[in-house]
Parts: C-alpha cells; sequence; structure tokens
C-alpha cells in the first residue's frame, strides 16, 4: 500500500480528512499510483491531471521524498521508501505567489 | 408569502441570502465550497429547489455541483446518477470536452490557437425540464446536459459561426450570457467576449451572428465586422423575447427583431461603458444598467456608484442613487452580477467587486447593501419562491 496525501482542496472533494491508502500493482510508477488515485476517488478526475491528455495540471505538483517529481514521466517509478509506505506522496497545490 | 434567494457567486465561495416578499430581512448562509471561485449559480424555474452551481479553481480545474434542496446540500451530480463498485462519483460531470475535431482561433498574436477548456462562466437552466441545463464555457463554446449534470455535451454548431475568426479579450474568451425564449423553444441567444452575439434557431444546431448595428472603433480594425465585437450582456423580457438589450463594451443597444439590426440607445448616460444589463419583471420598457467609467479604469464615474434606469426602453435615463454611496466608491460590478425577482414591486440586485450586494425592492428608487463584506462578487441570481 502506498500513502498519498492530497491538498486541502481535494481531500474536500473526495471527502477525506487525512492521507488516503491505496494498493498499486507492481510496477508503482506516478502515473500507476495517479491511475489508482482516481480509481478510488473519481471525484479527482480532472482535478489533477487533464480529463483527456492526462497532463498533470499547472499548478498541481507531486513530490516525494524531498525530490519534485512533477516534470517526470508517469512512467516513473516511485521511490522505494514510498513502495513500501514508509513516505507518502505528496500531491499539492503550487504556491500562488504574491 | 413568497420569499426571495439571491444565489451569489464570489472569488472565494458561494452564499446564499434570503428573505420573506418583504425583502427587509436578509439571511446568510455560506461560503459553500470556501475558497474555490464561483463563477455562477442558477436555480431551474422548473424546479426552485434544484440548482447548478459552477465551481472552478486556476489550481484544480472544473467542478459541477448541483443542490436538490434550495443549496441546503451539495453533490457532484456524477455522485448521485452514476457511482463506482465502491460508492464514489464517476466524475463525468465535471468533463467538458469539445465535440469532434477541437478546431482554432484567433489568438493574441494573429496566430490560430487551439480551443483550450477552462471553466463553466454560465449556467441557464431549461424553462421546464430541471435535468436539462446549459453551460456557457470559456474558450468559448455552449455545452447541455439532460441529465442533471451528470454529462455534458458541446453544440458545436456555435463554434462553426465564423469560430477562426473569435479573439480573446483581457478576460478570456467565453459564453457568458444564454438567454432562452419561452415562446419558441427551438430559440436560443448567447453572448460571447469577444466574438458577439449569435442566435439559433434550430435549438443550437445551427448559429448566425447577429451583430449588424454594433460599431467598435477602437477594438476591431472594421468597427463593422461580422464578429470580433465585445458583447459584455444581452438581456431580454420573458414576454417579449424578439427585444434584447444589450451592455457592450462601450454602447448600449436594443434590437427589435430579434438581433437582426441594432441601434444605440445609450443617450443621455454619462458614460455608455458597462458590464451588466437587465430588464424590469413586469415592465419589458424598463432596464437598468450601472455605468462605469471606462475600458481603462474600471469604476464608477466621480466615485458615485449609480444604476441608471430607462423606462422608455433607453435613450431616456435617470440616476438612481438613494441609498448608494455617492462619493469614494471605486468598485466594479461583474456582467452577471445584477438580477430582478418578480415580486410586485420588482425587486433588483447587484453585487460589487468590492463584495458588497445591493439591493432594492421598489425597482430601484431605494437601496440597501444586504451584505457588504463579502468576496469579490462575480454573479448574482435573483430566484423567486412561490
Amino acid at each position: 500500500m502506498i500513502r498519498v496525501e492530497l491538498p486541502y482542496h481535494l481531500r474536500a472533494l473526495a471527502k477525506l480528512s487525512g492521507e488516503t491508502l491505496l494498493e498499486v500493482a507492481a510496477p508503482v510508477t506516478l502515473g500507476a499510483a495517479l491511475d489508482a488515485l482516481e480509481a478510488r476517488f473519481p471525484v479527482l478526475r480532472g482535478a489533477i491531471r487533464d480529463h483527456g491528455t492526462l497532463k498533470r495540471r499547472p499548478f498541481v505538483r507531486f513530490y516525494a521524498c524531498k525530490e519534485d517529481l512533477s516534470q517526470l514521466p508517469a512512467a516513473t517509478p516511485l521511490p522505494e521508501a514510498v513502495v513500501r509506505g514508509a513516505e507518502p506522496l505528496l500531491i499539492v497545490g503550487a504556491m500562488a505567489g504574491g | 408569502m413568497s420569499a426571495v434567494r439571491l444565489l451569489i457567486g464570489t472569488a472565494k465561495g458561494a452564499f446564499i441570502l434570503t428573505s420573506d416578499g418583504k425583502r427587509k430581512h436578509w439571511d446568510v448562509s455560506g461560503p459553500h465550497f470556501g475558497g474555490w471561485e464561483i463563477y455562477h449559480l442558477k436555480a431551474s424555474p422548473a424546479d426552485p429547489n434544484r440548482i447548478y452551481c459552477s465551481q472552478s479553481s486556476g489550481w484544480f480545474g472544473q467542478i459541477m455541483q448541483r443542490s436538490s434542496d434550495g443549496g441546503k446540500t451539495w453533490e457532484t451530480p456524477g455522485g448521485a446518477a452514476e457511482k463506482t463498485p465502491e460508492g464514489f462519483p464517476k466524475g463525468e460531470s465535471n468533463k467538458f470536452v469539445y465535440e469532434g475535431e477541437v478546431g482554432k482561433h484567433l489568438w493574441y498574436d494573429g496566430t490560430q490557437h487551439a480551443w483550450e477548456f477552462k471553466r463553466v462562466w454560465h449556467l441557464e437552466p431549461s424553462l421546464d425540464d430541471p435535468d436539462t441545463c446549459y453551460a456557457g464555457v470559456e474558450d468559448a463554446a455552449i455545452f447541455k446536459t439532460t441529465n442533471g449534470g451528470v454529462t455534458w455535451k458541446e453544440l458545436p454548431g456555435l463554434r462553426a459561426a465564423r469560430g477562426n475568426l473569435w479573439q480573446p479579450g483581457a478576460g478570456g474568451m467565453a459564453v457568458h450570457t444564454i438567454l432562452l425564449d419561452k415562446t419558441r423553444p427551438e430559440r436560443m441567444y448567447v453572448a460571447i467576449s469577444a466574438a458577439g452575439a449569435f442566435r439559433t434557431d434550430d435549438a443550437g444546431k445551427t448559429w448566425k451572428p447577429i451583430n449588424k448595428g454594433l460599431v467598435s472603433p477602437y477594438s476591431l480594425p472594421d468597427p463593422n465586422a461580422e464578429v470580433g465585437h465585445c458583447v459584455h450582456r444581452i438581456a431580454l423580457h420573458p414576454s417579449r423575447p424578439d427585444v434584447l438589450f444589450m451592455q457592450k463594451h462601450w454602447d448600449v443597444l436594443r434590437t427589435d427583431n430579434a438581433g437582426d439590426l441594432w441601434s444605440d440607445v445609450g443617450g443621455n448616460l454619462p458614460t455608455d461603458f458597462g458590464f451588466p444589463i437587465d430588464v424590469h419583471a413586469h415592465e419589458p420598457e424598463t432596464i437598468y444598467v450601472i455605468p462605469i467609467k471606462s475600458d481603462s479604469e474600471h469604476y464608477p464615474p466621480e466615485g458615485k456608484l449609480r444604476v441608471y434606469r430607462s423606462r422608455t426602453g433607453g435613450n431616456d435615463w435617470e440616476p438612481l442613487t438613494e441609498g448608494l454611496p455617492q462619493k469614494d466608491c471605486y468598485v466594479n460590478i461583474m456582467r452577471d452580477a445584477m438580477s430582478v425577482d418578480s415580486l410586485e414591486p420588482c425587486g433588483i440586485y447587484f453585487g460589487t467587486t468590492g463584495g458588497q450586494v445591493y439591493g432594492s425592492s421598489d425597482s430601484g428608487d431605494s437601496w440597501n447593501a444586504i451584505v457588504r463584506d463579502l468576496p469579490r462578487v462575480l454573479s448574482v441570481e435573483a430566484q423567486t419562491i412561490p
């Protein structure tokens, strides 16, 4: 099981109060984790990735183990610490600035 | 006794203000969807408790919400009608995909640019079916649901109406007004910034530009172009749907032939720039605008917030000031942020970028601030509850 932490507004949409645990079949890639998240919480479809292209929305970021995974291809394996549940995959709303 | 419900969309959530028919005391509920931009909410004329709501965010995109109890509770429509085996909504209600080839429109640099969905600006529920609703979106297109918002499908004929020549203005390129004709179900009007006004006479299959008479000398190389005009808002009285009123980027206009020809009725207005325009519920020739100083200075002239009323369908206008700030007022009023109820006397309401919602229960003769400190108001819809 991997741990995924969502930003406030997406937790509200998914009616979640904290982290969520997801079963992701190997190989555990970034794309597979997002597929599993959207399958578990379909209301999030379109809110993280574009409905049609599955491209990351511009102001959404993916972090894990102090690394920014946002620009990596969907087929990128997640860090081993995320795969074994020691660290969460963070889905973050980008800083607005100002 | 009848009641009035005001559906307020703001930059940071939705608010619902309710009052009895006297319209003296108001209850405020909200924020609903706190922190999200709510471009528009509107109730179904066929079912007063059915409300559609456009919730969006620069971070997380478009979410469609629906209430079946007058705004007390909300659901993403896909969740109610169609669920995964685990019981979660399928998320299709947030999906707005253009039909067929996406196509291209004119871009700022003169090149052609592919249509990209950004958000729903305006919702127009059917006059007789609570499950049918139209959505005006950015980039400009019209979508329709016939299953209560579970899924949305584009009416692509609109973009075929010279869409390659449409160009976004500073505020984007969106269908911001949809008007239904209760006497002819096949007829609809839409207005688009910055493309103009359009009409369908076959329920949305085909559309034609209806911009003859519009003149935009500082916006377009051809001031009389068929499309490209920055129409800010159009309005009609349900009893007389061939007569339309328009607040354009500059100019206030009317047509008496369903948009075939427009004429300027700005008359003695202090400035004919502005955003909203609306029609009195019981007097089809009584119309309201809120003049704004200019396209460069989006606030009332002289710092005086004045609604202007014409009882003659334009040209002859009177300022309405009682109860409105007459000094140091520099707010703007967005295009979808004025609305009328259908009580007697007619109530009229508008919201400002400063977070005030003003209301009049005497057709505009006097005004009160119903609330003063909401987030920037994007839309106001008055709903008369029988």
